[in-house]
């Protein structure tokens, strides 16, 4: 059909009986649920084949927790636009719920003053937690590493701080994050301000660091392999025991750019460190963020690392406001 | 998905659309094009103006066809030249009864004055606006609110230029008159009312926040930053100044992220207020450390003082004097003011135009000083 083998985005779909998965000791398909069937649509950006699902009790139960979390903040939502539901389309970025105001600290606020967000935030870090065990679990029922597993646990530590372990260092709920669009970035923008401006705590750098270099590796290694699939360099376990051509140019394409290459194996490494780093050195410098340090601009003075500019400030010895203006040439 | 017999016609006619296709939409994007840069300016141009050291990124950016236009206020500013008095005139209070303010000066000038007031405030009314459809000599009356609401405003604006004379005339003679805020309307364009709580299912911090309003100028911001910082005079800086400051939210002055939302709310309507952005007076990397600001910041910190003092002193206690319909429409509280009503999205209101240099009876409480 071709005269060269395409496969940027048409992955040949191959439809057939769907695939039901291994039951080697006749009871593993007690816990797969759901009808199993064919998506051509699906099939352009995966397998096309939907279901079954593994309903162990752990997946059951985050997504309990989760669609509680996501009732109780959609409720919220609704309630505070008196239940219209245009209303709550129009304002949809605007509203939150938000967590209580600081003269609660830890202690149990009203419904309609945080306590509706403690509850949905229990059921959040509930969804969470039990996701993280579900992705250990068929991991280990796989026989697999636990990569994936420890990869969430690392967004796991994040939210974790973020939702629980820092207000409580803190001693205040008031100090967690919003379910809301606009007011978590709000809540985003007045952390950074409060503090001292973040980007100058060295682990906030570090995590900057971590996501950019994600993003790099992802678009160096999605290229290549996708470069050298002509070869048969999507077929990456081959490829890392048994290197073919695909993985020797790959190889030289990046050595003869850069003088260096990774390898079919270590790449994955590289890509599975740099993402698990990003929320763990996050998660550390917003844990230390009130709790060791409270002003940023300060500590990285007292520490060397924050420059001084010389020059004046106001725009008066710069220019002149009726020139800016046109008033004057 | 198509019909058949869509289908079918296609498969019966087969005609070639891409080149009149391609034509159409290159043309019509030329015609769209032009149009857009015709309208908008040509979007490249840009000036900038500098307010702080290289490498800070301290700059205001404005678009080209933005500042090529002058406020239009300039523009329809009345003004007339004072008469200087040679001496030995006879001067308002003693022509006329009831002149609480403006008293000291001569006839020809207090009815300059009194001229000027309504085409700052009520050219299409006339006098009739605050002394009534009377004849002339009941002129001294205090039977409408607009009399006695335009003397007390009378004194505000004296009080402005003599007294916050370190805002109002920070870089140059400028001044304030009735216009500054009015622009020819007899209430002032974006003045302002208490609006929070927002959120009446809700309590607390949750309740004064995530609206659209005119207050948080339509972010999800606290909706009640003017009100705690420029009527009830809380503190607004929300920094620890140490590197380490022991503290629970809330308590003992160290600030929350509320505070902090709360504060940004009103430096975002500062920002808007005056058409710039935070590193006009602040450099963004610490915004708490006075010794990397301009001078505008210490501008505009007076103007917070000011406008602290006009709500509080002036504009409040005239609560009792308006009727119903010039109250805020929640609270019925009393219309007041902030850095918009003046600035109006300038820089400088009116651009730096000098409005008081051909007033000096609104420049002083004292007896007007001509030149």
């Amino acid at each position: 059909m071709f005269n060269t083998y395409q496969n940027i985005f048409n992955q040949v779909q191959v439809q057939g009986v769907p695939e039901w998965g291994m039951d080697d000791d006749g009871t593993l398909m007690e816990e797969r649920i759901g009808k199993p069937f064919f998506s051509k649509f699906m099939g352009l950006f995966g397998n096309a084949q939907i279901g079954p699902i593994n309903a162990e009790m752990y997946g059951v139960i985050s997504c309990i927790s989760f669609m509680i979390w996501f009732n109780i903040v959609g409720f919220s939502m609704l309630v505070q636009v008196d239940w219209s539901v245009p209303e709550l389309i129009r304002q949809l970025l605007w509203l939150a719920l938000e967590p209580p105001g600081p003269e609660y600290g830890l202690s149990f606020p009203p419904l309609n003053d945080g306590g509706a967000f403690i509850i949905a935030g229990m059921f959040f870090l509930t969804g969470c937690v039990t996701w993280w065990l579900r992705t250990y679990k068929l991991a280990q029922q796989h026989k697999m590493g636990k990569h994936v597993a420890w990869a969430f646990a690392a967004l796991l530590f994040l939210i974790l701080v973020l939702g629980l372990i820092r207000p409580i260092l803190m001693g205040s709920w008031s100090e967690a994050v919003p379910y809301g669009i606009f007011p978590h970035l709000d809540w985003t923008t007045a952390f950074s301000i409060r503090y001292g401006n973040l980007y100058y705590n060295p682990f906030h750098c570090l995590s900057i660091l971590f996501l950019y270099g994600s993003v790099l590796l992802f678009a160096m290694h999605g290229g290549t392999i996708l470069a050298v699939t002509r070869y048969g360099g999507d077929r990456e376990l081959e490829q890392i025991y048994d290197r073919g051509t695909a993985t020797e140019r790959a190889a030289l394409f990046w050595r003869w750019t850069m003088g260096f290459n990774a390898t079919m194996e270590g790449i994955h490494r590289w890509a599975w460190w740099f993402a698990v780093l990003t929320p763990i050195t996050g998660g550390i410098g917003i844990l230390l963020t009130g709790t060791v340090v409270d002003n940023w601009f300060i500590w990285a003075q007292e520490h060397n690392f924050a420059p001084m500019y010389d020059g004046s400030y106001g725009y008066e010895d710069y220019g002149s406001y009726e020139v800016f203006i046109g008033k004057e040439d | 998905m198509l019909p058949k017999w869509y289908k079918k016609w296609n498969a019966d006619n087969p005609t070639n659309i891409f080149g009149p296709a391609i034509a159409v939409g290159i043309a019509g994007s030329a015609v769209f094009f032009a149009a857009m840069v015709i309208n908008w300016g040509n979007p490249a141009q840009t000036s900038s103006l500098q307010t702080g050291p290289a490498g800070t990124g301290m700059s205001r950016t404005e678009f080209n066809v933005a500042l090529a236009k002058p406020d239009p206020s300039i523009e329809e500013y009345y003004f007339d030249e004072p008469y200087v008095p040679e001496g030995g005139e006879e001067l308002a209070k003693d022509l006329y009864q009831n002149v609480q303010v403006l008293g000291d000066l001569t006839d020809d000038n207090f009815n300059r004055v009194m001229l000027a007031m309504t085409q700052w405030v009520a050219p299409d009314e006339g006098c009739a606006y605050c002394h009534g459809d009377v004849d002339i000599e009941d002129y001294g009356s205090d039977d409408l609110y607009t009399k006695v609401v335009s003397r007390r405003m009378i004194e505000m604006t004296q009080n402005i230029n003599e007294n916050w004379d370190g805002h109002v005339n920070a870089n140059k003679e400028v001044g304030v008159t009735c216009y500054t805020c009015h622009r020819g309307e007899a209430v002032p364009s974006n003045i302002w009312f208490k609006v929070s709580p927002v959120n009446a299912a809700t309590a607390g911090w949750s309740a004064n926040q995530n609206r659209a309003t005119s207050i948080s100028q339509s972010t999800s911001l606290p909706s009640d930053a003017l009100e705690k910082y420029l009527l009830e005079e809380e503190t607004i800086a929300v920094h620890s100044l140490e590197s380490r400051e022991e503290g629970v939210p809330g308590q003992d002055d160290y600030a929350s992220i509320q505070d902090t939302e709360r504060t940004y709310a009103l430096m975002n309507y500062f920002a808007n207020s005056l058409g710039v952005n935070c590193v006009f007076c602040h450099n963004s990397r610490a915004f708490y450390d006075g010794a990397q600001v301009t001078p505008q910041w210490g501008t505009a910190s007076l103007g917070i003082l000011m406008v602290q003092e006009l709500n509080n002193e002036y504009l409040v206690p005239l609560k009792d004097t308006y009727p119903a319909e010039r109250l805020g429409p929640i609270y019925a509280d009393a219309p007041k003011a902030a850095c918009k009503t003046c600035h109006k999205g300038y820089q400088q209101p009116m651009q730096g135009l000098n409005v008081i240099g051909n007033y000096p009876e609104l420049a002083s409480s004292e007896a007007p000083e001509y030149e």
